[in-house]
């Protein structure tokens, strides 16, 4: 399988990554290298093997369902790059 | 005196604070001139001197009290990957800019409880992504190490590449990393240190910048594997805040240190040996394999048949989970924002400057392998991959108690030597078996190469039983007898 510049364009806007138009045919050729390095996997028979997603042999616990922090909104904020009083900003969604 | 001080590691610098010999601030005082003088080296993005003095003086009240912890007053490094409450963290990312967390991961609270004292962050690939330190917003970072009669600039490995130069060029008495796929090992084989990946779920993540969670884990970076078992001590331990640490008792890892194997097998993985390996890497893991003969084990040739997919596998599971960990930063909460027009290219804008090319490498094809009408193509089959990985492992370990292999394909190279992203990739060919299965494995140096580089050997073992691996690389470190320091080229 191989990407060209219109998919790698795609992945972009879907990954939220600014991607100048000139870029994106060497960026294609990268992706495709990679691509290529992994495709090797096709070549296994995984036939009836699940798949692994932990290697944590017990499952997760659950802690009681009570409150343990909050109060904080000040040093959430802290680091915004902007803020309104007690609120992250963006740039306005709605008109 | 003071130039000797730095050159101490955790057990020495402990045993001269209680004996007396010097002060904490003496000791930390001596490593932040060292600081100042290696900065050729780039190991440290942030240092925090000030800091570092205050701590030390509050741990020399401890000691005098006979209140002493059991990492009192020993100058740490901290990889830039950790939160530290008050201290700039970067991830050596630009997309971080001003960070400053107003938390402190669990690993570094257990080093600040056991008295440790902190010199700086430490530079690294950005994000942990990267196999030489060139992936820095804060530039590269040089090893200590040259080839014999050169002068070219080595690469010190990557990602904990910062603490692999500093615990070699003597700017910190030790170093936390974090190994995803190799981060703490081959950095640690590149520059003749000891380092220990431990068990997944054996230190916590919490407060760690998440760049693939179902695979890394942090760990000790060291002069010598006996620090490496008092420092995995202190870091190590159940955390409630992150959900897959793990509620096992932490043991006395230098305890566990006698060096002696009787009684042990130790398995040769059959698959490592590689097409094209270097003829020296293979006489080293011969030598490393008699070593341990001689302290007792019995060698084995065992197979590990999945081997060769290991690395296709990771680089479809780590970028995966990257690109879902690395949603996160759109520039609305903290760090970088790049205005745009409305919301989605302040998002586009701010990603698109602040990630770096590996990063923006990784996160495309994570989301590309997790796209509709991809997922089971790629994800879903490495996953079982990584099954048919760790069942190799597990059978394994039914016969063997541990495993003998290369760290690395190769000794330190030269900083732009591998531009291609596939051949900086297969870099990891003998480290991210033990991240894909969740396994405990360390590097130890073994000896230096024909053009006068370190090179490393790698003990893999059973679950939890880092004590097991690290009393084999104890009896590897005494029969290596590696004492080589570089020669200190980058003191003005």
């Amino acid at each position: 399988m191989s990407v060209d510049p219109a998919t790698v364009k795609k992945i972009a806007r879907l990954a939220r990554i600014r991607v100048d138009e000139a870029e994106l045919p060497a960026l294609a050729d990268e992706v495709n290298g990679i691509l290529h390095f992994v495709e090797q996997l096709q070549s296994v028979d995984v036939e009836g093997v699940a798949p692994l997603t932990s290697v944590v042999h017990r499952s997760l616990p659950l802690r009681d369902d009570v409150v343990t922090d909050g109060g904080s909104a000040e040093t959430l904020l802290a680091n915004a790059p902007d803020r309104i009083e007690c609120f992250f900003t963006v740039p306005k969604v709605v008109e | 005196m003071a130039g000797e001080l730095t050159k101490l590691g955790i057990a020495e610098a402990k045993a001269g604070l209680a004996a007396k010999d010097f002060s904490a601030v003496e000791l930390t005082s001596a490593f932040l001139d060292a600081m100042e003088g290696g900065r050729a080296l780039n190991a440290y993005i942030t240092e925090t001197p000030d800091l570092a003095l205050e701590q030390a003086a509050k741990s020399d009240a401890r000691i005098a009290a006979g209140e002493a912890g059991p990492l009192e007053g020993l100058p740490i490094g901290v990889k830039d990957l950790f939160c530290t409450r008050g201290v700039l963290t970067t991830a050596a990312s630009h997309i971080l800019d001003g960070f400053t967390p107003p938390y402190e991961s669990t690993v570094t609270s257990n080093l600040w409880r056991d008295g440790a004292v902190l010199l700086g962050k430490l530079n690294m690939d950005e994000f942990a992504m990267g196999g030489s330190n060139e992936n820095s917003y804060y530039g590269p970072v040089v090893n200590p190490w040259r080839r014999n009669g050169d002068t070219a600039a080595l690469v010190p490995g990557g990602s904990s590449g910062g603490s692999a130069a500093a615990v070699a060029a003597d700017l910190c008495v030790a170093a936390t990393g974090t190994d995803t796929g190799g981060s703490i090992r081959q950095p640690a084989a590149f520059t003749g240190t000891v380092g220990i990946k431990p068990t997944y779920g054996r230190c916590s993540r919490f407060g760690i910048v998440a760049f693939a969670s179902s695979l890394e884990q942090a760990g000790p970076m060291t002069k010598s594997v006996t620090d490496a078992a008092i420092l995995l001590g202190s870091m190590a331990g159940h955390d409630p805040h992150d959900s897959t640490s793990v509620p096992t008792p932490v043991p006395d890892y230098a305890a566990a240190l006698t060096g002696d194997l009787k009684g042990k097998k130790i398995g040769i993985p059959k698959e490592y040996r590689v097409d094209g390996m270097p003829a020296e890497i293979e006489a080293w893991w011969a030598k490393g394999a008699e070593w341990l003969r001689d302290a007792g084990a019995e060698v084995v040739e065992i197979s590990l048949p999945h081997t060769r997919h290991a690395l296709p596998a990771y680089y479809i599971v780590a970028p995966a989970e990257a690109s879902s960990n690395l949603a996160r930063y759109d520039g609305v909460r903290f760090g970088l924002r790049v205005p745009g027009k409305d919301l989605i290219e302040m998002y586009e804008n701010t990603r698109g400057e602040g990630f770096g090319p590996e990063v923006r490498r990784r996160i495309m094809i994570g989301t590309y392998v997790l796209s509709a009408g991809y997922y089971d193509a790629y994800y879903s089959r490495a996953q079982k991959l990584r099954r048919l990985i760790a069942n190799d492992f597990e059978t394994a370990f039914e016969t063997v108690d541990a495993v003998l292999a290369p760290t690395a394909p190769s000794a330190a190279f030269a900083s732009g030597e591998k531009a291609d992203p596939v051949s900086m990739y297969l870099l990891d060919v003998f480290t991210v078996t033990a991240n894909l299965a969740g396994l405990p494995a360390m590097s130890v140096p073994a000896g230096l190469s024909d053009q006068g580089l370190p090179m490393g050997l790698q003990v893999i073992g059973k679950p939890f039983d880092e004590a097991g691996v690290l009393n084999v690389g104890f009896a590897l470190e005494r029969a290596a007898a590696f004492k080589a320091k570089p020669a200190a080229w980058w003191r003005a």
